[in-house]
């Protein structure tokens, strides 16, 4: 039952969150509602028992980087957007196009989904000692390519940044 | 009784129990803030107010509650006055997820030493992500200041911000990796059990028995920086940005940034403490009753945390302020570095053991 409250709370808050997003004209306001969709996306990772995923969930993307977002757009200053011709493309097309990608999802769980059995979080493998386990035990080669994908974008960023001179 | 009317019971005392005194804790850090700093720069601090000024933070207190409120005109109400609130509701949550002790038995019901801690078969447990859980909780805390910064829309209020959230980022990056030897050498994410690794002897904490010393000083050292103090203490530089991101703050809303950044003083000790200097282990009598015997370790915590706040105030009294490019390049190009490297030795050490 208190499983059934928190997983609509947490759903509500995320669904909320992202139309929010969309709906806000201030862009820090929608970073604001962007940080309670991932806050929320936490909430249902731990409902799920993947305690770790949903705290590194909260540590890295609605602590760090969301903190560098509502940085970049304090940085820069950034006003009311403005709506252009293609944003009012974007709204024509983008509602039945989000609605036909919702139906398609959910016709595909429905009908895909066999087992209703319920399972407790003890059984569920989501603590960090297992993740470690699965990250370098049988997903160690994607882990490590994924580490050096990540390092080549920061190499990336460092030599578009660097001074001409220096 | 019903169990779980007791156990709400037990938790709600135990909140307002552990709020009261972190608040006053709060309020008594201040004073002794003060006076300490008083007596290193041949001064004599707060005497008027009560015996050694010991009734100034209630003083204090009044006058912040008693002080009108301004709203200036030119701000984004919302976050203006969302900001504060975030700053000191995310410092007092991650209090609850501290261990102060073992467990204590009143009346035959036996409960923890902690708000979020439970008897599991007559052992206390806690969360098991616990230490991750903080750690999330200061990373939201970062949004207090920032937005307190933008929303205040004024120039020295947003240079405030920006440099807090830049420098916090940076710091969190160096305070996360200098848990991670602790971690490895205990295999949990748990508060408890780190403190349970560590019982004994003084040698088993992670400090000495553990050679985490080298984490201690960067623990320490960012975790000045994630408090913003001196020397870290850029974002509120009143030489150059009047008071950084609380200037357009004032009365009680100016209090909250104020309590936060002090809570948050505690909270950052207490970690400090149950990572790396065996949380509340120390001697217990054993000719004391029962109840006082579960206080010991209370109080053996309390003075470590005493210790850590009066090397905070110490600190104050000795370093001066670094300057912005100085702050980042010493988290950057020292502190990861230097943790990292202390990350590869641990797991090697625990690896060849």
């Amino acid at each position: 039952m208190l499983h059934e409250i928190l997983f609509f709370f947490f759903a509500a808050g995320c669904v909320a969150g992202a139309i929010n997003l969309l709906a806000q004209k201030h862009p820090i306001n929608s970073a604001l509602s962007l940080i309670v969709v991932m806050a929320s996306l936490a909430g249902l990772f731990l409902l799920m028992g993947a305690e770790f995923v949903g705290a590194i969930q909260v540590i890295i993307y609605a602590g760090a980087i969301m903190v560098l977002f509502v940085f970049v757009i304090m940085l820069l200053n950034a006003g009311i957007e403005e709506h252009t011709k293609g944003s009012k493309i974007a709204i024509i097309l983008g509602v039945p196009g989000a609605a036909v990608v919702a139906t398609l999802i959910t016709w595909i769980l429905l009908r895909t989904e066999t087992s209703n059995t319920p399972i407790s979080i003890g059984q569920l493998h989501g603590t960090g000692a297992d993740i470690g386990r699965l990250l370098f035990g049988p997903f160690l080669l994607p882990f490590e390519v994924t580490s050096v994908l990540v390092l080549i974008a920061i190499m990336g960023a460092v030599v578009l940044a660097r001074r001409e001179d220096a | 009784m019903p169990q779980v009317a007791l156990f709400l019971l037990v938790s709600l005392i135990k909140v307002v129990l552990v709020i009261f005194i972190l608040l006053t804790a709060v309020a008594y850090t201040v004073w002794l803030e003060r006076k300490v700093v008083g007596r290193m720069q041949n001064r004599w601090g707060p005497t008027r107010v009560g015996p050694f000024g010991l009734l100034q933070p209630l003083a204090d207190g009044l006058k912040f509650i008693l002080k009108e409120d301004l709203l200036p005109p030119h701000v984004n109400k919302p976050l203006y006055i969302a900001a504060p609130m975030i700053a000191v509701a995310m410092a007092l949550l991650s209090i609850s997820l501290v261990p102060f002790g073992g467990t204590i038995t009143i009346h035959g019901y036996t409960t923890p030493l902690q708000i979020t801690g439970l008897m599991n078969h007559g052992v206390p447990v806690d969360i098991n992500i616990g230490l991750l859980i903080i750690l999330g909780v200061t990373s939201i805390g970062v949004y207090g200041i920032a937005l307190a910064g933008w929303s205040s829309n004024s120039k020295y209020s947003l240079l405030g911000g920006l440099r807090a959230s830049a420098q916090m980022i940076s710091y969190e990056v160096s305070l996360g990796l200098s848990l991670v030897g602790v971690l490895i050498l205990t295999g949990s994410f748990s508060l408890r059990e780190i403190v349970n690794h560590q019982a004994g002897s003084i040698l088993n904490w992670n400090f000495f028995g553990g050679l985490q010393f080298v984490a201690f000083f960067i623990y320490l050292t960012s975790a000045y920086a994630e408090t913003n103090r001196i020397p870290f203490d850029l974002p509120e530089a009143e030489t150059e940005l009047v008071a950084g991101y609380h200037t357009e703050y004032s009365a009680m809303k100016f209090a909250m940034f104020f309590m936060a950044e002090y809570a948050n003083m505690v909270t950052v000790a207490c970690i400090a403490s149950i990572l790396f200097l065996g949380g509340w282990s120390g001697p217990v009598p054993s000719f004391l009753p029962p109840i006082l015997q579960s206080l010991v370790p209370v109080f053996w915590f309390c003075l470590r945390i005493f210790g850590f706040l009066f090397l905070y105030i110490w600190v104050r009294g000795t370093l001066p302020r670094f300057r912005y490019d100085q702050l980042m390049a010493f988290s950057w190009k020292f502190l990861l570095p230097l943790s990292i490297a202390n990350i590869m030795i641990t797991a090697l050490v625990v690896a060849l053991k």
